[in-house]
């Protein structure tokens, strides 16, 4: 019988939750990594023991784990699991994420007061596992820079084209860090990588990393200067239904948007929304016109319209939206829903997932008609992702 | 070169993460310093790389700091030699995580 596992970073440890097909009876282990921000955890559709987990403190720095059980054990890669051993460096560094600092326009990123400022590596945002490679992993991580390791998170090197094409001197950090929190692999284009840096923008690779461009055209910002400008949109996620890979589906700062070339243009899809402020955005894993989005009230109040936490979905690819509510508070709800923290499983009724601030996990097994609380009172989410397994 | 059996005390998350007890011992060079220590601690709890220092400038990390014999050593030199008595190993090197106010 198939099983769902859902992976759950917060603010102070990884959580795993599983259930069967039915997802009615939840198991909860963890914490992981207790006292530690855990930013995501991903597996790999290769292997899906094999999961990688981004571990990160303000004290203590970045920290790569990996799993190779399905999350029951944990060990930095390169490193014996279980027990130290002492491998030679720096051929094995599993947490070091330097930058390409070969020459300008690879030396200075924008400050908030435009000055330019040196790229700094603070903390990785988001991994994505090869779509064919269970040692391939890509990082996307803040200063806003792509790394890539093909040993299974052992060393790790800069796709440092991205920050080299051109535009990466006038990237500006937003209120949330100059993050590069959005990874999405082409499932028919080894080649093509789309990723999402806030308050830079969206950019794409046709060339396995090589060369870049940005694929803002058609994002209007209003509190830019330019609010057409090539780049400097604060896009807050960016998702894809594997079928169609040449449609994406964006959750702005503000607005809600759609693509149906890989991003070269895009269209305004907030329609009927009562607020197109929000931070996640995920389509159904079956349905390529039905997507979901947690709309919230604004980018000075961060919680739901009214304290009634809704989920909105629209089945016609967006501009028309209905609410969901069913199992979900309708009062005194005044959490958030961050943008890694929505997920959906490829069980035939696809389940919806998504974690919020207050620490509470949610599912719906029914494609988002009735939902349902996993856990209730976990450290604040940061991340949802869900394997499901055979 | 000498290497004198040291005592070394860590805090709370990387104790957890090198899978040690509060106090740990390593082997460093003489003339004993804070670079010396966190080598040799590097060199034996691999995992703990990164997380006291910075890999490439090996600057100590801002929330953390290093304290022997009731002395702060934090903002002097990492190659500053440490008292006798953590070289004697009577005395721990104590790394120190910052406890936030409020």
């Amino acid at each position: 019988m198939s099983k769902v596992r859902v992976l759950v970073g917060t603010k102070k440890g990884a959580f795993i939750l599983t259930a069967d097909g039915k997802r009615d009876n939840w198991e909860v282990s963890g914490p992981f990594f207790a006292g530690w921000e855990i930013y995501h955890m991903k597996g790999s559709p290769v292997d899906t023991d094999r999961i990688y987990a981004s571990q990160t403190s303000g004290w203590f720095g970045q920290l790569i784990q990996a799993s190779n059980d399905g999350g029951k054990t944990w060990h930095q890669p390169g490193l014996k699991p279980g027990e130290p051993e002492m491998p030679a460096f720096p051929a094995k560094a599993p947490n070091r994420f330097v930058y390409d600092q070969s020459g300008a326009p690879l030396t200075t990123h924008a400050w908030y007061d435009g000055t330019p400022h040196p790229w700094e590596f603070k903390r990785v945002w988001h991994l994505e596992p090869s779509l064919t490679e269970a040692n391939t992993v890509y990082a996307g991580v803040e200063d806003a820079a792509l790394f890539k390791s093909t040993d299974g998170g052992e060393s790790w090197n800069e796709l440092s084209g991205l920050r080299g094409h051109g535009t990466g001197p006038q990237w500006q950090p937003g209120a949330g860090g100059l993050c590069l929190h959005t990874v999405i692999l082409s499932p028919t284009d080894p080649d093509r990588i789309v990723v999402a840096i806030s308050s830079s923008g969206a950019f794409r690779t046709d060339d396995g990393g090589k060369t870049w461009k940005p694929i803002n055209k058609g994002l209007v910002s209003n509190f830019m200067p330019n609010p057409t400008a090539e780049i400097g949109h604060c896009v807050h996620h960016i998702a894809m239904n594997p079928t169609r890979p040449n449609t994406l589906f964006m959750q702005k700062h503000w607005h809600v948007m759609r693509s149906d070339d890989a991003g070269d243009n895009w269209t305004k899809v907030s329609g009927n929304l009562p607020t197109d402020f929000g931070f996640v955005i995920d389509v159904h894993a079956h349905q390529p016109e039905t997507l979901y989005v947690v709309p919230i009230k604004s980018d000075s109040e961060h919680f739901p319209i009214g304290g009634k936490l809704q989920v909105y979905r629209s089945k016609t690819g967006g501009n028309e939206w209905e609410a969901l509510t069913n199992g979900l508070p309708q009062e005194n709800c005044y959490v958030n829903v961050l943008r890694d923290a929505m997920a959906v499983d490829k069980l035939d009724d696809c389940g919806v997932y998504f974690g919020t601030t207050g620490g509470q996990v949610y599912v719906s097994p029914d494609a988002g008609d009735t939902w349902k609380p996993i856990v209730s009172n976990l450290p604040s989410v940061l991340s949802v992702e869900v394997q499901t397994l055979a | 070169m000498n290497k004198l059996p040291i005592r070394v005390v860590l805090p709370f998350h990387l104790r957890n993460l090198a899978q040690v007890g509060a106090e740990i011992t390593v082997e460093a060079e003489e003339p004993v310093s804070v670079r010396t220590i966190i080598d040799a601690v590097e060199l034996r709890y691999p995992m703990l790389r990164g997380t006291i220092r910075d890999y490439e400038t090996l600057k100590r990390r801002p929330f953390l700091r290093f304290f022997a014999c009731q002395e702060d050593f934090s903002l002097l030199p990492p190659e500053t030699p440490l008292p006798k008595e953590v070289a004697e190993g009577k005395e721990p090197l104590l790394v120190v995580g910052a406890i936030a106010g409020g």
